[in-house]
């Protein structure tokens, strides 16, 4: 095995253009791993995590370009970074582009934006945030890494000028009938929502538009926001705005759960709020007795889906009462095809509402298990890359994202961990969730594929069959196509759900 | 007139986007107005000589 690296100065390309240069390098034969980063220390620090060091990095500053490769043997490492020019072609370097580079001159271009839209690494986020603040603009901020006392320190800013901040970390929101970041494609409708939980916006919206209603507006505030350090300020102001909205006549929130404090502090306000509301708060406990005219509970996305659609006029349209009678006849079919060593359950999740939702719903099924985002923290898994019993990972936590591209995006992280898993002789059942919209792959089902077929043959050879079940969040407005994305899964074998309640319900039932 | 969050989600959006290009592109193809920063780390994203020119603004 050998390694190398080269650093280029002042060469700065945003995240999803490395990636790119990444995945073409990758298919060079060869070459092992490679990473393709700005010299931020974040970055650095991965690098060391993977045994690389070299000088050249100490110097390196986040507008640096760094290619690291790690290939069978030297001459391959030798004529991938020779040939570098090759991979970074296409790509513009920011600074030669016409466009303009800070957000002072974006906003000499554009005086009246009410919007900023913040993608820009963690470390420099919040300054551009506050740029954004004082010039009088609303920010969605999807920088990641951006540390608690900033994301305070921002929060209290906006509140002071009336403004908005979706984020750190908001991945999504709807505004006005516009997706940001990862949304699906959805309708206009009198729906409102506020989410700290970013896929579970996504799956709650899509779930809407399925059913035939639409959305007014659907603000992410940041996984951190409910916590008792921040209380819940962008929750709180989202909640305010929906409320004097007049396109919006019911809201519904949905959140992982919330710091104690925040929450009653939450449910009170909810008490005096003009428009019914729908609280789906995973994984916390909300008092019974928190239940008045304006209010109901939701103990899944699903529920808070049929909750809205039942306060609309309309009929339910999931099964949030579990497997249904030809979902048990596959229970038990899959259950008998299983050699004896076959027992355990895995769910590798590019959404980490879905990581905290399925342990929710097996949890409530007495089945216990272990994650890197446990909601018993009895169950922390002590190495994320190594699986124990019953195991749920988000692939999305930062363990695995910095310097490396989200699970939605691309889906070689989680293609690696399919096979790994399917290795291990004792797993029965692999959990997956797909998720459309925009700004995600463009063919999600289709990277992970092969790596799907590999592990059910892998299994067969064993005397076993391995048990697929899978998700798809989307709607038939997505760029992905959400009836192909799910005929693909069929095709190959895998039970396919519209939601991941229903997909998460049906692995209880299997393991029962 | 700074915008304010009521404004916001009541009137059509107008963005300036920092970063991530594909977010512009997907926002252009919804038909909303939009400015694309092709952002770069101030001084070369040295945090100390960043730290010194904004106390210098």
């Amino acid at each position: 095995m050998a390694t190398g690296v080269i650093t280029r100065r002042n060469q700065y390309y945003d995240s999803v253009f490395l990636m790119g240069v990444s995945k073409r390098i990758s298919g060079f034969p060869g070459v092992q791993q490679n990473a393709v980063l700005m010299g931020t220390d974040a970055n650095k620090e991965v690098l060391s995590s993977l045994g690389i060091r070299d000088p050249q990095l100490d110097a390196a500053q986040p507008s640096d370009l760094i290619v690291a490769v790690i290939a069978d043997t030297q001459a391959i490492v030798a004529d991938v970074l020779a040939n570098l020019d090759d991979y970074l072609a296409g790509g513009v370097a920011p600074s030669a582009t016409a466009n303009p580079h800070t957000f002072e001159d974006g906003l000499e271009q554009k005086p009246n934006a009410n919007l900023a839209v913040v993608s820009v690494p963690g470390e420099f986020a919040a300054r551009e945030a506050r740029k954004a603040l004082d010039a009088g603009l609303n920010v969605f901020l999807f920088s990641d890494h951006v540390s608690i006392e900033d994301e305070l320190a921002i929060k209290q800013l906006a509140a002071q000028k009336k403004l908005l901040v979706m984020g750190p970390g908001c991945g999504t929101s709807i505004i006005n009938g516009v997706g940001i970041g990862f949304a699906n494609v959805v309708r206009k409708g009198n729906i409102g929502v506020v989410a700290a939980a970013g896929t579970g916006l996504q799956e709650f919206t899509s779930q809407i538009h399925n059913a035939g209603l639409g959305i007014s507006n659907a603000i992410g505030t940041g996984g951190d926001d409910p916590s008792d350090y921040i209380g819940g300020l962008t929750t709180f102001a989202a909640l305010a705005a929906l409320e004097r909205d007049p396109q919006t006549e019911l809201i519904a929130i949905v959140s992982k759960p919330p710091g104690a404090k925040t929450l009653a502090k939450l449910i009170e306000r909810i008490r005096n709020c003009k428009k019914p509301v729908i609280g789906c708060f995973l994984g916390a406990h909300v008092d019974p007795q928190a239940q008045f005219e304006n209010f109901r509970r939701a103990s899944t996305i699903d529920e808070a889906v049929n909750l809205a659609l039942k306060l609309s006029g309309s009929k339910p349209a999931l099964t949030a009462k579990g497997p249904t009678s030809a979902d048990l006849q596959r229970v038990t079919q899959e259950r008998s095809s299983w050699a004896p060593e076959q027992k355990y359950l895995r769910g590798l999740f590019a959404g980490g509402t879905f990581c905290y939702q399925s342990q929710q719903i097996l949890l409530a099924s007495g089945i216990p298990v272990y994650s890197n985002a446990p909601l018993d923290k009895n169950y922390q898994l002590s190495d994320p890359n190594r699986s124990r019993e019953h195991t749920l990972v988000d692939m999305g936590a930062d363990e695995y994202t910095v310097g490396r591209p989200h699970p939605m995006i691309y889906g070689a992280m989680r293609k690696q961990r399919i096979l790994a898993e399917s290795d291990d002789p004792q797993v029965a059942i692999l959990l997956l969730d797909f998720i459309l919209g925009y700004n995600a792959s463009t063919d999600p089902v289709g990277e992970l594929l092969d790596a799907l077929l590999q592990s059910k043959r892998n299994a067969s050879l064993r005397g076993g069959n391995l048990t697929v079940v899978a998700s798809v969040c989307g709607t038939d407005g997505d760029p992905q196509g959400f009836a192909v994305q799910m005929k693909l899964l069929r095709q190959a074998g895998v039970h396919v759900f519209q939601t991941n309640a229903q997909a998460a319900s049906f692995c209880a039932a299997l393991l029962k | 007139m700074p915008s304010t969050t009521d404004a916001l989600i009541q009137e059509p959006l107008i963005v300036i986007n920092l970063g991530l290009k594909a977010f512009a592109d997907s926002l252009e193809q919804q038909q909303v107005e939009v400015v694309q920063v092709d952002w770069i780390p101030p001084a070369g994203g040295d945090q100390a000589v960043i730290d010194l020119l904004d106390q210098l603004l």
